[in-house]
């Protein structure tokens, strides 16, 4: 597909979405429960104008960011690791798995009480909660590495570099890919979680604000830039990035 | 200087769900002289891709030792039975990458693309290619290199008569350019008479060495199907000790 039909079919999808969206708010009749798409738009205008948008866009999307590398760079070492020594695996997966079933809202509070209410506190309670689930695909990932491959690097002599960047990473490509994609809708959520418990700004907090007000049009308005937001780093890093990385296939 | 002594004391593969242990080898010994090209005539089966994989240094899991007669640690150039190319890099680039970089193995790797007859695959994705490229392809990556030792595995199963043929031709050549200590799997024994100075012919299991005949043929006898029939009848006549075979 090119670049200019997968944006309109993406805009004919979520245009439709708006369409029944609307229909449904006009139906229902009551615009404080179920606002139309231009009350919605117009809270966020309100926001916008005042400044609290975009500094509360910024501070959510760094602390998503950081968190969302801080889990990909230590889930993955860890996946890649269980996914080469059976002996590590078999000691430390049931730890995964009690990790990977441990309720998010339990870690953010034991974060907040043994670490205080504290920025790195949330950072590091979004990234315990996505770990597992990177470490998991990765793991499957590196179990899953060519011998064959591995050998014929070894006799053509491949130094360590070489092997990592023409042999190994490749193999784990799809898997950084999907650790990724499920990563950032996970980590998001959370993030909003953590900043209603705990943080004095951010989405999370400005949303619990409005929830106490009964505001669904600045909910909604929230919710929605950074849905967008979320989109677009889909549509413009990650997809482009897994289109490059799998040029070479038939 | 490469020459190179293989002694196995034992080889087994251990059982795997059922099955019992397999032993391959036991007290197996063969010397390959320097720069002599050596075929391993055998049925599938019977041990020779673990042969060379040993030898290769790849199999550690054995009873015995590999040693080369060569200054440095020699220079392993190794066309795997299958084609074994990184699919997610270019033909040229699966070529280049075991050479030291600069332009002059760059310029190298695509001469010897070129007499494989791909010139103009270099920026294809090797999963693109026919099997029979690919294998050219991976020919390609083990001549470029220039190796010390070239151990080949069934090379040329699986390519149509015509561009096996012109590939031996073609190897025959790059011998006499560029003489390369030589170990050559096959089950064809017409294959090996044209090719190898030494044939030595394998049964077991255990591996042992049921034939090990000198071919000294000419390289225009090598062409001629009689001359090399003839050669062939008297790999399997031949007692176990040396034999010479004469054109
Ligand atoms: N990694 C392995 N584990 C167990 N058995 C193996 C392994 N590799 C090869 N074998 C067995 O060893 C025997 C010889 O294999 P191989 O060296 O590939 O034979 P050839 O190349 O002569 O056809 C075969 O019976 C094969 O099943
Ligand atoms: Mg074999």
């Amino acid at each position: 597909m090119t670049a200019v039909s997968r944006l309109a079919w993406w805009a004919l999808s979520l245009g439709v979405f708006v369409a029944v969206w609307w229909l449904a708010a006009l139906y229902y009749g009551d615009p404080k429960l179920l606002p139309t798409p231009p009350l919605v738009l117009d809270a966020l205008i309100a926001s916008a104008k005042a400044g609290a948008l975009f500094s509360n866009l910024a501070v959510t999307l760094a602390r998503v960011a950081a968190s969302f590398l801080l889990a990909m760079i230590i889930g993955s070492a860890l996946g890649i690791f269980l996914g080469m020594s059976p002996t590590a695996d078999r000691l430390i997966s049931p730890w995964i798995v009690l990790f990977l079933n441990l309720p998010a809202l339990v870690i953010i509070m034991l974060c907040y009480v043994w670490f205080g209410l504290v920025e790195s506190a949330a950072v590091a309670a979004v990234a315990i909660n996505k770990i597992p689930n990177v470490a998991v695909t990765l793991r499957e990932g590196a179990a899953a590495l060519s011998r064959d491959l591995a050998e014929m690097a070894r006799i053509y002599g491949f130094s360590r570099w070489k092997t990592l960047r023409h042999v190994i990473l490749p193999q784990l490509a799809p898997y950084f890919a999907a650790a990724a994609r499920s990563g950032l809708a996970l980590v998001w959520k959370i993030v909003l979680v953590v900043e209603l418990l705990g943080r004095p700004n951010g989405v999370g907090f400005e949303l619990q604000t409005a929830f106490q007000l009964w505001d669904v049009a600045t909910i909604l308005a929230y919710a929605l830039a950074f849905g967008l937001i979320v989109q677009a780093i889909e549509l413009g890093l990650i997809q482009p990035w897994e289109r490059a990385a799998n040029r070479w296939r038939r | 200087m490469t020459a190179v002594r293989i002694d196995i004391a034992e080889k087994v593969f251990p059982a795997v769900a059922g099955g019992p242990a397999r032993g391959l080898y036991h007290d197996f010994r063969l010397e390959v002289a320097d720069k002599s090209f050596v075929a391993l005539l055998g049925p599938s089966g019977l041990g020779k891709t673990t042969l060379l994989n040993i030898v290769a240094g790849v199999d550690r899991d054995f009873k015995g030792r590999v040693t080369f007669e060569s200054k440095a640690a020699p220079r392993i150039g190794y066309a795997f039975q299958s084609p074994r190319l990184l699919p997610w890099r270019t033909v040229l680039q699966n070529v280049t990458l075991p050479l030291e970089p600069g332009s002059a193995s760059a310029e190298r790797a695509k001469a010897v693309l070129a007499e494989m007859g791909l010139a103009d695959a270099h920026d294809v994705y090797p999963e693109r290619l026919s099997l029979g490229m690919q294998r050219r392809v991976a020919l390609a990556r083990a001549f470029a290199l220039q190796p010390d030792l070239l151990l080949m595995d069934e090379p040329f199963v699986s390519l149509d008569e015509q561009t096996a043929d012109r590939l031996r031709d073609l190897l025959a050549n790059l011998v006499q350019r560029h003489p390369a200590t030589i170990l050559f799997v096959t089950h064809d024994s017409r294959e090996a008479v044209r090719l190898a100075d030494r044939v030595v012919v394998l049964g077991g299991p255990p591996v042992r060495i049921e034939h090990d005949v000198r071919i000294e043929l000419s390289p225009e006898a090598r062409r001629n199907a009689g001359e090399v029939e003839r050669v062939r009848g008297s790999l399997t006549s031949a007692g176990p000790a040396l034999a010479v075979a004469r054109a």
